[in-house]
């Protein structure tokens, strides 16, 4: 063996990973169905269909301790188990690829890189619930990912292995694909599943649940691409296989997509249990410019923040829920010293403002008057018993709400409150912003010892908030500022600073 | 598909393909084309690759193939070369000039431009 030491796997970011999801992306070519059944692709399948009975499936799928990897954590194999309960002769299988969470996209990358993959783990699940019909709602902002499973699902007719009597077995499955036309509240499965009947994205109240009166009111399993793509996986190696890897609650492995303020930003794949520690300092290669790790953000803006604190804590469903935060579908971002945990719940928040449905009142009206009370304290204008209310507030959407998106929408905010409250406090109380983010909050200064009168921030200032004479220091006028730091940029004696 | 034999014939026919074996002298070349890669200019990398291979004459020993995303954004576009029994190499911040210049060492003169690879390129 010639080697090169130059190669991905050489790297740090990569030392830690384990790829069982991810295995196949970067490896063989999405678009060709012989290359995914090179790498033993459908080999799942047809051990399963020639081999094991339905309930033999499920139990495997039990017994690996594969738990969903959408957010919620739900064991998969019991989710199945519900289904196959179900005496009924039409079900369904459906893959929630509806990806919404900002700065998250494993999904996409799965269903881009290995597209069949999705494809055999619903027909796998097809055959252990008895559902003959999948869909695949998969948002239509994937371009590419529609593309290449509109091919994938192709192919694998063309090849007798989506249609009628796989393998010589009997069974019979196919699969559609549905587009999702941007609503956010469509990941939320009823939602989904209403959008796939044709009518607008709403939710349901559960009960009933999806297993008992899901999609056209059959019995139906919904479950996202990334649980699906390990399915083949553990039919293939079998359950003890893939719970070798992981925590004692949690098996196998979880992808993220790492961004923020880290070097490596990227999609990666660690076993459950990876501390957060070895994802920022080692995966992640740590943080730009000398900063130091303030807090991560799991679950977008149905998650949390981890704080610095709890940087040892190792990533599993329950420790992350036991920390106020959640695991989420893998939406990793990563904060420093900079970063404003107000600013940063405001955001999420506003996030869901905007993708509330509308439905239920709680959400609707309950997230805008939070968003509301943010504003309020981000501007300098908060009072403690705001502080008081917004609590108030956020329990009460978490328990009137219809579905997750209004029960998880105030996490951000509760999690950012109870981990840093004294960052809100000097909001409210100091009316100072401790990361300079909030403009309200902040005045630009001149320090009259270090400014050469140089003219040049009286000249980039847009709103002409700068006054002063040649070689003379200059001063700012706040009342005229709006705070767009071009001064402080331009200056180049560093005498301009933010309070 | 009616029989798990048929699966395993794909199987056999294919998988010197994408496995590349020692002493077979086949070069498969993969390039990033998932959405990131294509964002940051794979498009132009694959094409500039398909030409060089087709112009050189190497296309009876050197497969170019596009790929899902392997998950390091920031050094996107990224390009793959698999040889047996040699260590795979990863190019990074790919452009169609260096694709020139690595099927010219690399492909042609089995020398990695170790400079383009993901172990030597900063951010």
């Amino acid at each position: 063996m010639v080697h090169y030491n130059a190669s991905l796997e050489d790297t740090e970011f990569y030392k830690l990973q384990r790829r069982v999801v991810l295995r196949n992306c970067g490896v063989i070519d999405p678009e060709s169905i012989d290359e995914y059944i090179a790498v033993d692709g459908y080999a799942a399948l047809g051990k399963a269909l020639t081999s094991m009975t339905p309930a033999q499936v499920v139990d495997e799928i039990k017994a690996s301790g594969l738990r969903g990897r959408g957010g919620g954590g739900f064991p998969t194999g019991m989710k199945w188990s519900f289904t196959a309960a179900q005496n009924n002769p039409v079900k369904y299988v459906v893959c929630n690829a509806d990806e919404g969470d900002p700065g998250a996209f494993m999904d996409r990358s799965v269903l881009e890189g290995d597209p069949h993959c999705i494809i055999e783990g619903m027909a796998l699940c097809g055959y252990a619930t008895g559902a003959h019909e999948g869909y695949v709602y998969v948002r239509a902002e994937y371009p590419i990912a529609v593309k290449r499973l509109g091919k994938a699902i192709e192919d694998a007719r063309a090849y007798g292995l989506l249609g009628k009597d796989i393998f010589g077995s009997g069974f019979d499955f196919d699969l559609y694909l549905r587009l999702g036309a941007g609503a956010f509240v469509c990941g939320e499965e009823t939602a989904l599943m209403t959008s796939i009947e044709g009518n607008r994205g709403e939710p349901r109240p559960r009960p009933p649940y999806p297993a008992v009166s899901g999609l056209f009111k059959k019995p139906t399993t919904e479950n996202n691409v990334e649980t699906f793509a390990n399915v083949a996986q553990i039919i293939l190696n079998g359950a003890d296989w893939f719970a070798s890897v992981g925590t004692e609650r949690s098996k196998g492995t979880k992808v993220f997509a790492l961004g923020g303020k880290i070097n490596n930003t990227g999609l990666v794949e660690v076993p459950m249990g990876t501390t957060l520690r070895q994802i920022v300092e080692v995966v992640g290669g740590g943080i730009p410019n000398g900063k130091h790790f303030k807090a991560a953000q799991t679950g977008g803006p149905s998650g949390g923040c981890i704080p610095a604190s709890m940087i040892d804590i190792e990533i599993d469903y329950d420790n992350l829920v036991a920390q106020g935060a959640m695991m989420g579908s893998g939406g990793m971002i990563i904060m420093d010293e900079d970063t404003c945990m107000v600013d940063i719940a405001k955001f999420f928040l506003q996030f869901t403002v905007d993708e509330s449905c509308g439905k239920c009142t709680a959400c609707r009206i309950g997230t805008k008057r939070l968003y509301e009370l943010l504003e309020k304290i981000t501007d300098g204008k908060g009072t403690l018993e705001d502080l008081d209310t917004m609590e108030t507030l956020c329990r009460y959407i978490k328990d009137n709400s219809l579905c997750g998106l209004g029960q998880t929408a105030p996490n951000p905010v509760l999690s950012t409150y109870s981990r840093f409250p004294e960052e809100y406090k000097a909001h409210v109380v100091d009316k100072k912003c401790p990361a300079g983010v909030c403009k309200s909050l902040l005045t630009y200064v001149i320090d009259p010892e270090k400014c050469k009168g140089c003219t040049a921030c009286a000249r980039v200032c847009p709103v002409g908030a700068i006054s002063g004479t040649v070689k003379e220091p200059h001063v700012i006028d706040a009342a005229k500022c709006i705070k767009c730091g071009s001064c402080m940029e331009r200056c180049k004696f560093g005498a301009i600073s933010k309070k | 598909m009616k029989s798990l034999e048929e699966l395993a014939a794909i199987k056999a026919r294919m998988q010197d393909k994408v496995i590349m074996r020692e002493g077979s002298g086949q070069i498969r070349v993969v390039v990033g084309m998932a959405t990131c890669g294509i964002a940051a200019g794979a498009r132009p990398v694959l094409d500039r690759f398909v030409e060089d291979v087709e112009k050189e004459g190497l296309a009876d020993r050197v497969a170019v193939k596009q790929t899902g995303c392997i998950g390091i954004c920031q050094y996107e576009p990224v390009v793959e070369v698999h040889e047996g029994g040699k260590d795979k190499v990863t190019y990074v911040k790919m452009t169609a000039e260096k694709v020139d210049e690595i099927v010219e060492k690399h492909i042609k003169g089995g020398q990695p431009v170790l400079e383009y690879t993901i172990t030597h390129v900063g951010d």
